[in-house]
């Protein structure tokens, strides 16, 4: 369950799908924790969802590797994907 | 249906047609209406996606960090099964691949261009961008060359190079926002036969890319969605102008003597040997202008002496023993080659350009220069320098063809130095001519007019002063005809005045006995000479 400082837009969500298909469990993200639940894997979907600034966004995974994963992709956005606060135009 | 409006620009290349509105994007090219074969499935559709994938990493490679990131982003679209499997179901139920595709995109547009947020509204010129994309690609376009035959392009200007890429053999025609009646595109439409209209003024983002549409250069005018009406009254208008060239292909077939008996010769000017197809050397006095430009623009970078030996023999060979005059490269200016000319000139006309790169860049030049005195053992070549201004100019070139000759021979390798002329663009030469030892003079007008007038010939705004009947213009010409007279040098003129018969007086009163044209002019300059008399004293 994270807030993060700029709204998935494009560069973001490239980094988020390329990372949740590193691993083979799968992933998906909802803005509630009762979804409904977006799969984390799918660039389409996840900008489809125009998850605005400061959204939370809450993580499950099924799978081998589930827990590696949710952790991964909380990293990701704990890190705001490696941006400045003020860099999300891509 | 949509109501029909019309864009009123300048006129840049006469011609009439009518066909598809295509959208020019930055340099990339957008479909406006690329339908697809109805036959095309799964498999076809599949192809064109991943076409279009890799078109847009080849172009990523290609582009700064910017530009290569947004591209990321829709290289990652274009992968992910869920953009594609919307269009998939259709197509399984039925429908056509192209539409299937489209609609499927459409669905996906419509969700963006809703959004609330700005950020993501504007992602819908994305997903525009990968629907045409595709749908190019599955109307069997080519990665460059994806505009579909017989389209009216639409941009806010065009590249020369570009046009250069484009397949006009279905008709078309190009209407520019900015852009310039006397810009290389202009001419290369001119020479090509393929309508220009330039200055709609209108940003081609606000015209409605879908549209049908007919384009009348002569008259510089764009009508979109045509009715009946227009599109007959055009038909009448192409029938006249018609009737005008099979008047003129009379003369075509005739020498250019004046009425008065002064045999004028009359050459034509190519960019690209493959013009030369489909057309009778008889029907010329030879080729008085090759640009060369198009060669160094090729994929591969610059290209190596036996291209470039090739290109020029195919031309003499052509020519039949007729004159043929090549150009040595007359790069920079409007014509830049990447990774040759001068970036960040901040007035490129008077910068680096022409035979001033040539002498900076010895190493690319004399690959040139050993391939002309090669293929001068197939022809009547001769071979002139551009923007010479002064005469040290003319003789280090000399110096350095001589060099290469000798090259040549000690590899016991064939060829010989052709008659070395100039052309006679910058007024410093033109005023001062005397002291040139050429072997022939071009004038190149195009540049004459915009260096005397100070006019930049990029610039619509001061079009009307580029005016080839300035008097200082056509003094200087007079001023270099006579000095061909006196001192026994041949003297042409290879600019556009050449070509439009209404300047035919004056170039005739200036003395002049040799022009060369754009090959779509030869018809009408050759009926004009013979309607007028060389003498009018």
């Amino acid at each position: 369950m994270l807030t993060h400082a700029v709204g998935l837009h494009a560069r973001p969500s490239v980094k988020l799908t390329k990372l949740a298909k590193t691993f083979g469990a799968s992933i998906e993200f909802g803005l509630s924790g009762s979804g409904p639940w977006i799969d984390a894997k799918s660039i389409v979907k996840v900008m489809a969802t125009k998850v605005p600034q400061n959204s939370t966004l809450h993580f499950r995974a099924t799978g081998q590797d589930a827990g590696a994963a949710v952790q991964a992709l909380i990293d990701l956005v704990e890190r705001d994907f490696d941006e400045g606060a003020m860099n999300g135009e891509a | 249906m949509a109501k029909p409006s019309e864009l009123l620009g300048r006129p840049a290349a006469p011609g009439i047609a009518t066909g598809p509105l295509f959208r020019l994007a930055g340099g990339v090219i957008a479909a406006g209406d690329a339908s697809g074969a109805p036959q095309a499935g799964t498999g076809e559709l599949l192809q064109a996606i991943e076409a279009a994938i890799a078109d847009l990493t080849a172009l990523a490679a290609a582009t700064d960090d910017a530009g290569a990131e947004i591209l990321e982003f829709q290289i990652a679209m274009l992968e992910d099964p869920a953009l594609r499997a919307p269009a998939l179901a259709a197509i399984g139920a039925g429908a056509p691949a192209s539409r299937a595709w489209r609609e499927a995109l459409d669905q996906q547009i419509a969700g963006y261009t809703n959004a609330e947020d700005d950020y993501f509204r504007a992602r819908a010129a994305d997903l525009t961008d990968l629907r045409d994309r595709v749908l190019v690609r599955l109307a069997g376009g080519g990665a460059a060359a994806a505009t579909p035959r017989g389209a009216i392009l639409l941009g806010d200007d065009l590249m020369p190079s570009r046009f250069l890429e484009i397949d006009w053999s279905g008709g078309g025609g190009i209407a520019l926002a900015g852009g310039s009646p006397t810009s290389h595109v202009a001419m290369l439409a001119r020479a090509r036969g393929v309508p220009m209209v330039v200055g709609l003024g209108t940003p081609a983002a606000a015209v409605d890319g879908h549209a049908q549409a007919a384009i009348d250069g002569a008259a510089g005018r764009i009508i979109l969605h045509p009715t009946e009406t227009h599109l007959a009254d055009l038909a009448r208008r192409s029938a006249a102008a018609a009737a005008a060239r099979r008047a003129d292909d009379l003369a075509l077939r005739e020498p250019a003597v004046t009425v008065d008996g002064t045999r004028i010769s009359v050459m034509v000017n190519i960019a690209d040997p493959a013009e030369l197809e489909g057309f009778d050397p008889s029907l010329c006095d030879g080729i008085g202008l090759v640009r060369t430009e198009l060669l160094f623009h090729g994929a591969g970078g610059l290209p190596d002496e036996d291209r470039q030996y090739t290109a020029y023999r195919r031309i003499l060979e052509w020519a039949a023993g007729r004159p043929v005059t090549i150009r040595t490269l007359d790069a920079g200016g409007d014509k830049p080659i990447p990774g040759l000319t001068a970036p960040g000139e901040s007035n490129p006309f008077l910068g680096l350009r022409g035979i001033r790169l040539s002498l900076d860049r010895p190493e690319i030049f004399a690959v040139q220069l050993r391939a002309l005195a090669r293929a001068a053992m197939h022809g009547a070549l001769k071979v002139m320098l551009p923007m010479v201004t002064i005469p040290r100019e003319l003789e280090a070139a000399r110096a350095l063809f001589a060099a290469e000759v000798a090259r040549l021979e000690a590899d016991g390798v064939p060829g010989r130095l052709p008659p070395l002329g100039m052309m006679v663009e910058v007024p410093a030469a033109a005023l001062a001519i005397e002291g040139f030892d050429a072997a022939f003079f071009s004038i190149g007008s195009n540049d004459l007019i915009q260096y005397t007038t100070a006019s930049a010939r990029d610039s619509d705004a001061v079009a009307a002063l580029a005016d080839p009947r300035n008097p200082a213009v056509l003094r200087l010409i007079g001023e270099v005809a006579r000095h061909g007279a006196a001192a026994g040098r041949e003297v042409s003129l290879c600019g556009d005045m050449a070509g439009d018969p209404a300047y035919l007086p004056a170039l005739l009163a200036a003395g002049l006995t040799a022009l060369s044209v754009a090959p779509v002019a030869l018809a009408g300059v050759k009926a004009a000479v013979r309607r007028e008399r060389a003498s009018h004293g």
